[in-house]
Formats: structure tokens, C-alpha cells, sequence
């Protein structure tokens, strides 16, 4: 199973969001220092999770940082995160 | 062990006894990774002085303000003492005006008072 499939499911589990990109931009970063070169190490996640209300920013990524450790550990290098509560308007 | 203690002792004065630093890759005048570069150019453009911390010249700070903030990735933005976020966080604070208004209810001196981004 591919890093992103895995952090898909990590996120619907844990987040249970009504919306969720995941966007693999490691394409962009090919080549670039630390870039490990599997394809699979950059991505943008925009999730939207009733789980995030109530919740400032730091703490929305700290949620998803700590839901895709494993991910990060293993060759993930950069996640860009866009996090909402459901009715925030979302920047595409 | 007490060499983390230590860090994070250092860390801990450096946020105490500046209003703003940015523990970046690079310094503010040379960053030197894209995302340092976007916080550096976000906080020129209000005119706000800060302290940069370039963690790559020391393999102890750039460990070290992972572990002493819980944040796994630089650059990571502090306020009076206070974690602000990393890019993504300090870039929406920006786009919606929330950075010029943290800068502004804090009471630290910044040259650029207009609310446009």
C-alpha cells in the first residue's frame, strides 16, 4: 500500500472528514537536498473535520502530525497542511 | 539528556527575550529553504524586526525546537513567547489579516500598518 493510501486511511479514521485532498507534489521537489527520491515524500493535504471545531491551528496539525507519525518517519519529508471545521471557509 | 535540557533552556530564554523569532533554515537575510524564505518575506512586508535562529548551524537547536515545541518542522514562528505555527499556519495568518493583528494586540513595534496582504 502506497504512503498516501495509508495516510488517507490514517486521516478518514481518525478525522471521520467531509472532505479530504491529498495532493503528492514530490514531483515538484525531485532533486531537491533531502528529497529522498521515492515519490512520495511531499504532499498537500486539505481536510475538513468536525473533529477541528473549537480547535486553533496548532492544534489541528499537531492532530494530523501525530495521526501520520508513522508516515513521517518512514520517508514522508513534508506535509503542507490546510485544516477546517466544517462551515470555515476553505481555500482552494 | 542534559544537553536537550540545556537546548531547550537556551530556547526558552531566546523566545523570553525577543518578541519575535523565527527559527529558520538560512538567516533572514540569506534563507536558505523556499518556506523559511515565504515567513522571512510575510514578516518584512509588516515591517516587523525579529531574531532569526538559523538551525542549520547547529544540529543541537535544529533537533532541539522539534522536541521543545512538538512541531516536527522548521521554520517555526514565536511571539512574545508564544508558538505561532510553522508556514502553512504563519501564510493563512497572513492571507487573512490575523498575523498584522497579532503583531498589532501584542504591542510590537512594526513599520507597515496597512491591512493589506
Amino acid at each position: 500500500m502506497s504512503a498516501e493510501m495509508r495516510m488517507r486511511d490514517a486521516l478518514f479514521i481518525g478525522l471521520e472528514p467531509t472532505r479530504l485532498d491529498i495532493i503528492n507534489e514530490s514531483e515538484l521537489h525531485a532533486g531537491h537536498r533531502g528529497s529522498p527520491g521515492t515519490g512520495e515524500s511531499h504532499f498537500r493535504i486539505l481536510v475538513v473535520s468536525p473533529k477541528f471545531a473549537g480547535r486553533s491551528r496548532v492544534e489541528r496539525h499537531r492532530m494530523v502530525n501525530d495521526m501520520l507519525a508513522a508516515e513521517l518517519k518512514r520517508g514522508v519529508h513534508a506535509l503542507a497542511l490546510a485544516t477546517y471545521a466544517p462551515g470555515e471557509r476553505v481555500r482552494e | 539528556m542534559t544537553d536537550q535540557t540545556a537546548i531547550h533552556d537556551w530556547i526558552r530564554k531566546t523566545i523570553a527575550t525577543n518578541d519575535v523569532v523565527l527559527f529558520m533554515k538560512g538567516t533572514s537575510k540569506f534563507p536558505q529553504c523556499g518556506f523559511s524564505a515565504q515567513v522571512t518575506q510575510m514578516l518584512n512586508h509588516l515591517g516587523v524586526p525579529f531574531k532569526d535562529v538559523n538551525v542549520l548551524d547547529d544540529m543541537s537547536i535544529r533537533d532541539g525546537i522539534k522536541t521543545f515545541t512538538n512541531w516536527p518542522t522548521i521554520p517555526q514562528l514565536y511571539v512574545k513567547g508564544e508558538f505561532v505555527g510553522g508556514c502553512d499556519i504563519v501564510r493563512e495568518m497572513f492571507q487573512e489579516g490575523e498575523l498584522h493583528q497579532l503583531i498589532h494586540d501584542k504591542g510590537i513595534a512594526h513599520t507597515n500598518h496597512s491591512h493589506h496582504a
